[in-house]
Parts: C-alpha cells; sequence; structure tokens
C-alpha cells in the first residue's frame, strides 16, 4: 500500500483535492450536457453540431478578449462575464437561425436530421477556420481566474475549477426553474408531450421549437465559453467533447434533467477516481465498461422518462 | 507570360548566370533520365502537409517554412539553373488521404521531390507508396526512430538525439533521481518514454515513480496532478500533445505546481504551442529541442527576420518549422553533389552533405538519412520565448539503438 508512506495530513489534503478533481469534472459534463439534455431530451432531435455550438461561444470570448485588449483595457478584470452572456446571445442566436432555416424541415425524419446536423457540423468547422485560423486560440483571462485557493498549506484548489462549478449550477438551477415554474417552460414541456393538443389549446408549436432549440445552443455557447478558463479553442475543438456529451445524456436518460446531472455525476466520480487508481487512458476504459455494463441492463438510461408516448 | 512573372524570372535567370550555374550547363536529358517533371527552366517539386483538419495547427509553420526555403532558393537561381514549382496537396490530417496524394505527387505530377508530412501516421502511410514508387520525400518533424528508408531524408531528430541528452543535463543540474513520465496515447510519446524509462533506470541509476498516458484531447488532468503532488517526483517528464497541452499546463499552475517548486522538462512544447499555452503558464519550465527561434548564431537572426518579413512581425517559428526550412537546401545541394535530380542518384549523394547556413547551426546528413543535430535545453519565459542554457556536441542518429528497446 502507498498510502503507508504519508501522514495523515497529506493523505487528507489529497482526499480533499481528489475529491474536488471529480466534482470540477462533474460541472464540466454537466455544463457540456445541459444543452443537448433540453435539444435531444426535449425535443427528440440529435444535433451533432452541438459541439460546434460550444467552440462558438468559446471563440466569442476570445473575441470579445480580443477587443477589450486592444481598445478598453480597463475592462479586462471583468470583461469575462460580460463575454459569457455574449456568447450566449450569438450561439442562441445562430441556434434559432438554424433552427428557421433547416431544422423545422426535418423534425419528421430523425435519421436525416442527423445527417443535416453532421453536415452543419463541418460547415462550422471550417468556418472557424477560415475566420480564426487553424491554431488553437486562448482568450487572455483575468488574473483573478487563474490562481488557486489555499485553505492550508497543503491543499490548492483552483479558482477556474470552482468557477465552472458555480456556473454550471448556477445554470442548471436556472433551467429547472424555467422549465417547470415558468410559463413558457410549461409551453415547452406541452409541446413536446403532444404536439397535436399543445397546438389546438393555442400554443404556438413553431415558435415554441425554435425557442428550444435556440435555448438549447445558447446554453452549449455558454458550457464554450466556461472551457476557455480550462483548455483551449481550435475549430475541431467540438469534436472534443461531442463523445463525452452524447454519453452523459443518453446514460442518464434522455428525457430527464435529473437523470442528466446524475449521470454527469457518476461518470465524473468514475472516471477521477479510476484515473487516480489507474492510469489515464485504463481509468478511461474502466469509466466506459461500467456504462456499457449498466446500459444493458438499463438500456433506457438512469432515469427514463416516465411520459406515455 | 504576365510581364511581372516575365520579369521576375528573366531576373533570376540573370542572377543565376552571375552566379555561374546555369541551366545549359545541365541538359535536361542528362540531370533527368528517369521523367521526371524537370523542363530547361523549371523543376516541379510537391509539398504535402494537412493544410485543414487537426493537424493543420501545427503543420502550418512547416508549409511556411518549405516555401520561405523554395522563394529563397528560387532567388539564388534555383537548382541546376532551374526555377521551383510547388504542387501544394493537403493531407487533410487523414492518413490514407496521405497515401493517396503522394501516389498523385509521385506517379501523375512526376515531382522530383516531395516535402511534407508531420504525424509518424502520416509517414508510415506513405512510405510504401515513396518506396514502390522511388519518390524522395524530405520530413520534419522529431519522431520516435525505428525507422530508415533510401526515400526519405529526416531532417528532424530521431528519439535518442532529443531524449538521452536532455535528461542527462536535467540528472547533472538537478540532481534529479525520480522522474514522473506523462505522455498523449499515441506511438511517438509511448516509444520517447520507453527509451526515456531505460535511460533513466539503466544509466542514470534514477527511479521511475509513474507513467501515464493520456487520451489525444484530453482536458481534464486533476487526478493526475493529484498523483504528482503525492509521489513528488524530481522531474516531471511530460510529451502531451495538441489541445491537450493547454489544459495540462494551466491546470499545473492552478494546481501550485510552478516552477519555483517542481522542475518540468518536455520534449513536444516548441515555440507554436508556448502560442497556445501562454508564456505565463510556462514560466520556468524547460523543453529539450534542436532549435529555438531566439537561439544565437550566424544564420538564426537572417532566418527569423526572412520568416516575419513574409508571415508576419507576430508569428513564431518552432523546432519543426525550422526542420522543415532545412528539407529544400538539403534537396537542393543533394542535386548539385549529384548534378542530376535522378532520386536513386540524390539518395546516393546525400551522406556527408553540410549544411552551413542551418537556422541551428550546422548540420550533416548521416548515412542513415538523418542529420547529425546539436540538443538545446531551453527555459521558457514569460513572453513565450524558450533562454537557450545548454547546447550538447553534435549527436550522431542512431534510429536503432541497442539496449533501449
Amino acid at each position: 500500500m502507498i498510502i503507508l508512506a504519508y501522514s495523515a495530513s497529506e493523505i487528507w489534503s489529497i482526499l480533499v483535492m481528489q475529491g474536488f478533481a471529480g466534482l470540477s469534472l462533474f460541472s464540466v459534463l454537466l455544463l457540456m450536457a445541459l444543452g443537448l439534455a433540453i435539444i435531444f431530451g426535449q425535443m427528440g432531435v440529435v444535433n451533432l453540431a452541438h459541439g460546434e455550438f460550444m467552440a462558438l461561444g468559446a471563440y466569442i470570448v476570445y473575441l470579445c478578449s480580443e477587443v477589450v485588449q486592444n481598445h478598453m483595457p480597463s475592462l479586462a478584470p471583468y470583461y469575462f462575464v460580460i463575454a459569457i452572456v455574449v456568447a450566449f446571445l450569438v450561439a442562441g442566436i445562430v441556434g434559432a437561425g438554424v433552427e428557421w432555416g433547416m431544422m423545422r424541415f426535418l423534425y419528421r425524419r430523425p435519421l436525416d436530421t442527423l445527417l443535416a446536423t453532421w453536415g452543419l457540423s463541418l460547415i462550422m468547422q471550417q468556418t472557424f477556420r477560415s475566420i480564426f485560423g487553424a491554431r488553437e486560440v486562448t482568450p487572455t483571462l483575468p488574473e483573478w481566474l487563474m490562481g488557486s485557493f489555499k485553505p492550508t498549506q497543503n491543499i490548492d484548489i483552483p479558482i477556474n475549477g470552482v468557477f465552472v462549478m458555480a456556473l454550471s449550477l448556477l445554470l442548471t438551477g436556472g433551467i429547472t426553474l424555467f422549465m417547470f415554474k415558468s410559463r413558457t417552460g410549461l409551453h415547452i414541456r406541452a409541446t413536446m408531450q403532444n404536439r397535436a393538443m399543445s397546438g389546438a389549446v393555442g400554443i404556438n408549436t413553431g415558435l415554441v421549437d425554435r425557442f428550444t432549440f435556440a435555448l438549447g445552443c445558447g446554453i452549449a455557447g455558454v458550457a464554450g465559453a466556461a472551457f476557455t478558463t480550462i483548455g483551449s479553442t481550435g475549430p475541431d475543438s467540438g469534436q472534443r467533447y461531442i463523445v463525452d456529451t452524447f454519453l452523459v445524456v443518453v446514460f442518464g436518460g434522455s428525457a430527464s434533467l435529473l437523470g442528466t446531472v446524475a449521470s454527469a455525476f457518476g461518470i465524473a466520480q468514475g472516471q477521477s477516481i479510476s484515473e487516480f487508481f489507474l492510469e489515464g487512458t485504463m481509468g478511461k476504459v474502466a469509466t466506459l465498461m461500467g456504462i456499457v455494463a449498466i446500459l444493458m441492463l438499463r438500456p433506457q438510461g438512469l432515469f427514463p422518462s416516465k411520459v406515455r408516448v | 507570360m504576365p510581364r511581372r512573372r516575365f520579369l521576375a524570372a528573366s531576373a533570376a535567370l540573370l542572377l543565376a548566370a552571375s552566379l555561374g550555374v546555369q541551366a545549359e550547363d545541365y541538359p535536361t536529358a542528362k540531370v533527368n533520365t528517369t521523367g521526371l517533371a524537370v523542363t530547361d527552366t523549371t523543376v516541379t517539386v510537391g509539398q504535402l502537409h494537412s493544410a485543414t483538419g487537426t493537424m493543420a495547427i501545427s503543420e502550418t509553420g512547416s508549409i511556411e517554412a518549405e516555401q520561405l526555403a523554395i522563394d529563397q532558393i528560387n532567388a539564388a537561381g534555383g537548382v541546376l539553373g532551374r526555377q521551383i514549382k510547388v504542387i501544394k496537396e493537403d493531407g487533410a490530417s487523414d492518413w490514407p488521404t496521405f497515401a493517396e496524394k503522394a501516389k498523385k505527387l509521385l506517379v501523375n505530377d512526376k515531382v522530383a521531390s516531395v516535402f511534407g508530412c508531420w504525424t509518424s501516421a502520416s509517414r508510415k502511410a506513405v512510405l510504401p507508396v515513396f518506396e514502390k514508387e522511388n519518390g524522395m520525400l524530405y520530413y520534419p518533424t522529431f519522431y520516435e526512430g525505428l525507422e530508415q528508408s533510401k526515400n526519405v531524408i529526416y531532417t528532424g531528430q530521431e528519439a535518442t538525439q532529443q531524449i538521452l541528452a536532455g535528461l542527462d543535463w536535467i540528472c547533472k543540474e538537478k540532481h534529479a533521481k525520480t522522474f514522473y513520465l506523462i505522455g498523449s496515447d499515441y506511438i511517438w510519446p509511448r516509444t520517447s518514454n520507453k527509451i526515456a524509462r531505460k535511460h533513466i533506470e539503466n544509466v542514470l541509476k534514477g527511479t521511475v515513480v509513474g507513467e501515464e498516458y493520456y487520451a489525444l484531447g484530453q482536458t481534464q488532468f486533476g487526478s493526475l496532478i493529484n498523483k504528482i503532488k503525492l509521489k513528488k517526483p524530481d522531474v516531471i517528464y511530460a510529451i502531451v500533445v495538441g489541445g491537450s497541452n493547454v489544459s495540462f499546463y494551466k491546470q499545473l499552475k492552478a494546481a501550485g505546481i510552478t516552477s519555483d517548486k517542481q522542475t518540468l522538462l518536455t520534449i513536444s512544447v516548441t515555440e507554436d504551442e508556448a502560442l497556445g499555452i501562454g508564456g505565463e503558464n510556462l514560466k520556468g519550465f524547460y523543453s529539450a529541442m534542436k532549435y529555438f527561434q531566439s537561439l544565437q548564431n550566424a544564420n538564426n537572426p537572417d532566418f527569423v527576420k526572412a520568416f516575419k518579413a513574409k508571415y508576419g512581425e507576430k508569428s513564431v517559428i518552432g523546432d519543426v518549422t525550422q526542420a522543415a526550412y532545412l528539407g529544400p537546401w538539403l534537396w537542393k545541394m543533394a542535386c548539385e553533389k549529384a548534378g542530376s535530380f535522378d532520386v536513386d542518384k540524390i539518395a546516393a549523394a546525400s551522406p556527408g552533405i553540410e549544411f552551413t547556413k542551418a537556422p541551428e547551426g550546422y548540420v550533416k546528413i548521416h548515412d542513415n538519412h538523418h542529420l547529425w543535430s546539436k540538443l538545446r535545453i531551453g527555459q521558457w519565459q514569460a513572453d513565450g520565448q524558450a533562454k537557450v542554457l545548454y547546447e550538447s556536441d553534435l549527436i550522431e542518429p542512431n534510429p536503432f539503438p541497442k539496449g533501449y528497446q
């Protein structure tokens, strides 16, 4: 046992930091999956361009960072918060445009949606490459985000991790409230459960579709913006995220927000613990095996939708 | 012919005439016995890199450097009195595409040589094509070794040239005994770490306290960083590539692992990567490379100036970019030594060629088609440039090292 060679305080601080590493991965996965949980979970649309909407959000932060640096350096410490809002709006507007121009013709043809959104993802990647170049970019982040917070001598808690965690909790809470307490949320849920009946009682279902899709894309934009604190952004960054994103949503049971949260938590803890005791790649393998085993037993995911279709 | 091109061509011809190398001295029928794309005034070469896809990030620098070298050679009169024309093909970061395009360049275009490839995977994909069609490839990247071909000149370092001297230096300077090896999960980091481990255990009598690989594109290193904190290695030896690099160094910094407390040596960070990672996240860590942009010698300042004049003040030059720049020059010298464009004659003439104007200093082609080169240790500064702290003697390339496999 390696543990014997260390003092109690060292083991305690590793436990704390390891727990934090798991929570931090959890919030990253949750943030990635939230937007998709709405689009895939609520609308049933397999949006393979979801990763590219994250990359779009990240590029928006990069643009904001360039503008602030060159034109208004006095804003540098605070611009990041504004950039996240801008990323949400831009990704949402682009999402609404995509829904209007493409998705609304494809709702009854799920397989074609798959191809169309995949094509869209390629178009977006090439657009990023043409505009921003093939090299990965990193926005200049405010200094307060990059340090670490030291409660004791041996413990370092990265502030960017805390930031991502706070953002993802805030967003999850916000979305839950919105979906279950607001009138628009009610319309969204009604439309997804029974489109014809919702139309009959006077809900503009076409508009609801557009809004839902745009909301999902906007949240993807926020996720991408948040990820600039932990990684770089390149034209194909979206591809890095998309697999994990679908994994979380499918494992959670596609139609439930609670399932998405639980699945992100399970995958994150499983992965970070197995990475600690095995090595990197093997840790990932162990996690995926666990997921496959559980999905074999529960093909509907952790929290399947209980709605009759 | 448009007037400007005519003027440029006549100027080049004039220049060539004044330098004494004239196409008439080398009749086409004599310098080209195998049907390559050579005319009385031009010779056509190919360039095969990824201009799109994942690898475009890395390969763009090589494309630029090769073009710069070709432009300079043309301005100085070309090769055997002939201006170089380039056919650019895009391997699109896809290995079968590389093989297909290599075949197109060699069979349809009959190019005299090809400058290209970056990843080992793309080189492995085109190698059978080059050997079958008898083409000539100038390959710029530092790589894992274990390969040698008549049809390839390797202008980057093979693994032992990059790894051994670097480990020796860190061991001596930092009195390092324990090492933690980290890599992205594919052939180059795994082979390199295998060589590093053998050297650490058998030659330096140190210990490897951990060896781990993470998927390409991994962005979460929390668990790994905790293990590093627990095992407290003297040196972190990192071969993390691509986008993961940025996350890795940012998270190290956020976890309080900085150069004042921890020694880190990497063989996968050049000025190109430093641009993405940010100098402030790398500050004080070491890279082992054969070339750094900040290198002070008789050739490098001119090279950096020419590169920046062509590609912008903000452009940076990494190790591979410099190695790519060597390709066209080494090919030109081989053609002139052989007095021919024929691939067989160039392959035979290449060993022994010395290039004294190389930005990295002096290089020489070995019988095994790799280059003799020096190893340098650079320490990263906050501005994303490295300060060169150490320079080895010329190291003999040894792609099949005994006792390291």
